[in-house]
């Protein structure tokens, strides 16, 4: 048939030509910036509602490398704001996350870890690392990451997520500097552990900003220190 | 006087960062302090005085994410 001959090339072959053209993002945003994302190195220590956002939007933006350490499994009362989907129930969420950062396509390398983070492991799988976001729900753990990670030399520069619960406005939620290698995305109050919920809509807003805070410290918007290889 | 979270503490001088956190209801656990703009490890909460020109800023972690 006539029209067959005609048809577009299929979908699916388009990203075979990358190696020789610049994708579409280099296009946009030109090739030093671009190459700046390729060659970031960021964690995401946690995978549930704030890591899971966070890696989805880092790998669409095109960063080269994100470590992702997780103990968990995805569970049904993690969908109302999560980024799983009901056919991950019982999968390790490093393992149903890499398969969707896998689909997305954008060529981010994903190293994952399926442990729980504590002071034996978390330099190991974050201090090679530029910029970590810090995704947990236990503000015991926030506090270990941060003092593992902000109490040696040359370390990666630190975003915590603290306190996105509950449905008071999006303008609630801010990102505050709080050391030189240190910011914090969230209000700062509200507690899950006090019986506030988890909604989507904030959730979100907060791995938003730290996911762009991880883009701006990268791309040296913000004056931050760019590299774990940059400082002493 | 040593300064907490900005503001300026007489009660604070002399104090370990331990007696502080617990004086000011703080679990130790759940935060993170900043002495004068490094981070200062756990194990030395109970030791550190504060000192007049030291500044403290505490940050609470709350939970969620």
């Amino acid at each position: 048939m006539a029209g067959e001959k005609n048809a577009p090339e299929p979908a699916r072959f388009a990203h075979e030509e990358l190696p020789d053209h610049p994708d579409a993002l280099e296009q946009r945003i030109g090739r030093e910036a671009r190459g700046r994302l390729r060659a970031a190195r960021i964690g995401v220590a946690g995978a549930g509602g704030l890591g899971s956002n966070i890696a989805v939007m880092l790998a669409r933006s095109g960063v080269g490398e994100l470590v992702i350490a997780d103990f968990d499994v995805v569970d049904e009362s993690n969908l109302n704001r999560q980024h799983y989907f009901r056919h991950d129930l019982g999968r390790p969420k490093v393992e149903a996350l890499a398969d969707q950062l896998e689909a997305i396509g954008s060529g981010t390398r994903v190293q994952a870890h399926r442990a729980r983070v504590t002071a034996g492991n978390a330099r190991e799988f974050f201090g090679g690392c530029d910029v970590v976001c810090e995704a947990f729900d236990d503000p015991e753990a926030k506090a270990l990451l941060a003092e593992q990670l902000l109490t040696v030399a040359g370390g990666p520069v630190l975003v915590s997520g603290n306190g996105m619960a509950g449905l008071a406005p999006a303008d609630t939620i801010v990102t505050r500097r709080v050391g030189r290698r240190f910011y914090l995305c969230g209000d700062g109050v509200s507690d899950v552990g006090a019986g506030e919920v988890l909604f989507a809509p904030r959730v979100v807003l907060c791995a938003a900003q730290q996911a762009l805070l991880a883009l701006r410290i990268v791309l040296g918007i913000e004056d931050a220190p760019a590299s774990s290889t940059a400082e002493t | 006087m040593a300064q907490i979270n900005g503001k300026p503490a007489p009660e604070a001088d002399g104090q370990t960062v331990a007696e502080l956190l617990e004086g000011m209801g703080y679990d130790r656990t759940r935060v993170a302090c900043e002495l004068n703009g490094e981070i200062l490890p756990r194990a030395e909460y109970d030791a550190y005085r504060l000192a007049a020109d030291d500044a403290l800023e505490v940050v609470r972690f709350v939970g969620g994410g």
